[in-house]
């Protein structure tokens, strides 16, 4: 192996989901999207700081929950107010 | 693929040592070019400016506001596929640490020349080797010449060295302040097509660019587990092992090139027969050759190694040459506290415990050495060891008596 | 050039412009800031980024939250790195946008020479100060642009130095282009750097990136902070560009002192406040209005 090669996954790293850990896990609120309510605007999509709400071709939103922190930044910012924060665990 | 030997196609030129580098680096046609001025390396960057306004290179040279600065500059033109080069001595080196370090673990390649210097205080702008010695641990490659030609020899193959694939190493490359940077002395200079021919321009795939649009790699965020740190570091020292064969190799070609041939880690004069080996490193070399021949005629059976790379560490060579020896004595200009000399230091653990061995700290703070303080130095150890037998001298401090 | 619109940024609703699963803490305002930066370069540039909360964000080797091809570097170094890094490709034809983002610590205090340098140099690059208005990585230690009286660990009763005017330092760099931002106004932040972009030189820009734990706040408060800053006056949007200073569109309204929000209501979502007395808020609005006077006369300057 070249020493080019052998920096590669040690010094050089390359994209992919989940590089800072399953960050899902840390959540204690879950966002809840009320969709009767959203107008798909898509704010709460431009300030997600995880980048984990997805702004689909419809213009509805979808949240990975894989990875949504549970900040509250979406709710905070819908200006229709139509996420709700949710403790995780609860129904 | 090495050229036909072409001593024909070199030209002689009389220039002082840090204008002999500067000249290597125009035929190294390097890229990007960053430095701080600082005595005695200042009349590089001078020379390569002006080099650059007469567009007999064509390269960038960035003006910074530090050494820290140059380094990072030059640095992050490696990473961005560059062929780059930088300069600096003592306390610009110092300014640089930081860098050093983050740059040799990037394996990106460099070249830098170190005018060695004293570090202050006192304010002192003579020959010391304190400063390029200081950065040992930091994952350079560690050349020292020993005259005007060497320094440009070894500047030259310096890059050819760091951009092995082996290797990927950055080379420092020590002059010795003032008695080679403002000193002129006569060299051979190879024509620019052999030159071209040697070392084609770098190739900044190798080991990969930084680069928009580029393959979207991250350097140097964190590691999932502390044991790549580990790997890295054991992968570096692989490299550093590989770059001994590597300098031998790249030595091997350049002699070729111009017919002029080196140890290539140390070289050792009149060792073959000695039963006393001096070792130094660097300008001042050639007055302990001097007074070694002295002391041959006085019948000592006596040689001098001398250190051209400090890093890689020249282990087999050292322990080679001094297997056998009844004595060594070893000549630093250079002092790590609480400690001795550094050369001391490093080699004093391959001495046997049944040879004698001197450590001698010389030159500290500039002072001339002249060769005949040199025999009286070396003739006393022989014979000490003679008459008392084994004798083991960690640091001597040799300081000329002065009026004050 | 038209504003940036909803709709235009429709296309990138799928994008990854940074992979989730990061190292950010919840509510990361620097990843906002990074997602905007990167949908207005339509993730296509190279990020040099000095120590700071962004080289642990992206997560740990093998693997990286960002995109696109970057370059860790010392803390004090990015400037001088990527001055390097941009002579180099520039040479070999490669003309896309080499961008600096850093933090506070890094441009402020410990890489303002380096900063200085290649402002000074005008060498072409995108610098991106995510101000995060502390040293946040190593823990919420005073940096010089932690505002006045603000708590951090290295200033337990409240800082007793104002914060350093960087964007106006680099205005006196004389580089083509200085604007601050916020986190808040994506679409200016957007066109801000689209505009940057279309000029070769040294552009600079202020991001104002309020940060939940370093500034004891509720982590879903970032926006809503980024934003009261701007609506009370306390973080002013505007732009130079190439001779011309104006007020930014968000903050136009707020020339006009009456129209700015309390003051108050910026500060009491912030812990790092608390411990302010009324005098403290007045003073405070004091050096505000000092701020927007200064401002709109630089606005007459450069007309
Ligand atoms: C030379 C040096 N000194 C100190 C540090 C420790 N250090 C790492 S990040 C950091 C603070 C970064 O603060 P800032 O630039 O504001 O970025 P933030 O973390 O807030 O994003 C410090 C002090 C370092 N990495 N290097
Ligand atoms: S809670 Fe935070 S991380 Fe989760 S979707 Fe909302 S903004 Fe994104
Ligand atoms: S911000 Fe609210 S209304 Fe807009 S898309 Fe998100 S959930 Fe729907
Ligand atoms: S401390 Fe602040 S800026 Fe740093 S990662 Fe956490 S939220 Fe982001």
């Amino acid at each position: 192996m070249s020493v080019a090669e052998k920096l590669r996954g040690l010094l050089l790293s390359t994209p992919a989901e989940g590089a800072g850990g399953r960050t899902g896990t840390w959540r204690v609120y879950r966002p809840v999207i009320n969709y009767s309510k959203c107008t798909k605007c898509g704010i709460c999509w431009l300030y997600c700081p995880e980048n984990v709400i997805e702004w689909l071709e419809d213009k509805s939103v979808r949240i990975d929950y894989n990875y949504c922190k549970g900040c509250g930044i979406c709710a905070d910012v819908c200006p229709v107010k139509a996420i709700d924060m949710v403790k995780e665990g609860v129904v | 693929m090495v050229g036909q030997v072409s001593l024909a196609k070199q030209v002689r030129k009389v220039l002082v040592g840090d204008h002999a580098v500067a000249e290597a680096v125009k035929l190294a046609k390097v890229n990007v070019i960053s430095a701080y001025p600082i005595t005695p390396q200042t009349l590089i960057v001078e020379r390569i400016s002006e080099m650059i306004e007469r567009g007999e290179l064509k390269a960038d040279y960035v003006r910074v506001e530090s050494e820290f600065a140059a380094l990072a500059t030059v640095y992050g033109a490696a990473a961005g596929g560059a062929r780059a080069f930088t300069a600096t001595s003592s306390h610009g080196l110092f300014y640089m640490y930081e860098m050093l370090w983050w740059a040799a673990a990037s394996r990106v390649p460099l070249v830098m020349a170190v005018v060695t210097r004293v570090i202050g205080p006192p304010w002192n702008i003579h020959d010391e080797h304190t400063d390029l010695l200081a950065i040992r641990d930091s994952g350079w490659i560690i050349g020292m010449a020993q005259n005007v030609q060497e320094a440009f020899d070894m500047t030259l193959t310096a890059f050819k060295i760091s951009e092995d694939e082996r290797v990927l190493l950055p080379v420092a490359v020590g002059l010795d302040g003032f008695i080679l940077s403002h000193t002129a002395e006569p060299l051979d200079i190879p024509a620019q097509e052999d030159v071209d021919a040697w070392l084609p321009p770098r190739n900044p795939k190798i080991p990969y660019t930084i680069e928009p649009g580029g393959e979207a790699i991250t350097m140097g965020n964190l590691p999932r587990n502390d044991v790549y740190h580990a790997i890295l570091k054991k992968y570096m020292d692989e490299s550093m092992e590989a770059a001994k064969k590597v300098i031998a190799d790249v030595y091997n070609e350049y002699g070729k090139l111009t017919g002029r041939n080196y140890g290539p880690l140390t070289e050792c004069y009149r060792c073959s027969d000695a039963k006393y080996i001096a070792i130094s490193m660097g300008a001042w070399s050639g007055d302990i050759l001097n007074a070694v021949e002295r002391l041959r005629n006085e019948g000592y059976p006596i040689g001098l190694l001398r250190i051209r790379y400090i890093r890689p560490f020249p282990e087999e060579d050292i322990t080679g040459w001094i297997n056998g020896a009844k004595g060594v004595i070893i000549f630093d200009r250079d002092y790590s506290a609480g400690m001795g000399g550094v050369l001391a230091s490093e080699i004093s653990g391959f001495i046997p415990s049944n040879t004698s061995f001197e450590g001698v700290l010389a030159g500290i703070g500039g002072f001339d050495v002249s060769a005949d303080e040199f025999t009286a130095i070396m003739r006393e150890f022989v014979d000490r060891v003679e008459r008392e037998g084994l004798v083991r001298i960690r640091k001597y401090w040799y300081i000329p008596k002065i009026e004050r | 050039m038209g504003m940036v619109t909803m709709t235009e940024l429709h296309k990138y609703g799928r994008t990854k412009f940074i992979m989730p699963g990061t190292a950010a803490c919840p509510g990361c305002p620097l990843q906002v800031g990074m997602r905007q930066l990167a949908i207005a370069l339509e993730g296509k540039f190279t990020m040099v980024i000095p120590a700071g909360c962004s080289s642990i964000i992206p997560g740990t080797a093998p693997y990286t939250a960002y995109t696109v091809p970057v370059l860790h570097v010392p803390f004090a170094s990015s400037p001088a790195v990527a001055s390097g890094l941009v002579r180099a490709i520039r040479q070999r034809g490669n003309e896309g946008p080499v961008v600096v983002w850093a933090g506070d610590g890094a441009t402020a205090d410990i890489g303002f020479a380096t900063l200085s340098g290649a402002a000074y140099r005008n060498e072409d690059i995108l610098y991106i100060m995510a101000d995060n208005e502390a040293y946040m990585n190593t823990g919420i230690q005073a940096s010089g642009t932690t505002p006045w009286m603000a708590w951090t660990t290295t200033s337990p009763k409240g800082k007793a130095e104002d914060k350093k005017d960087v964007a106006l330092i680099m205005l006196m760099h004389k580089v083509p282009y200085v604007a601050t931002a916020s986190i808040a106004f994506p679409m200016d932040f957007i066109d801000k750097v689209r505009r940057a972009m279309q000029i070769r030189g040294f552009k600079f820009i202020h991001l104002h990136a309020p940060c939940p734990p370093g500034w004891k706040m509720d982590d879903a408060y970032t926006i809503r902070a980024a934003r009261l800053a701007v609506e009370t006056g306390a973080w002013i949007l505007w732009e130079y560009n190439q001779g011309k200073l104006t007020i930014s569109p968000p903050s136009m309204p707020y020339r006009d002192k009456s129209r700015r929000r309390p003051l108050e209501e910026y500060l009491k979502i912030q812990g790092r406040f608390a411990h302010l007395k009324p005098e403290d808020i007045k003073l405070m609005e004091e050096k505000i209005d000092r701020q927007w006077d200064l401002i709109l006369k630089l606005v007459e300057i450069y007309k």
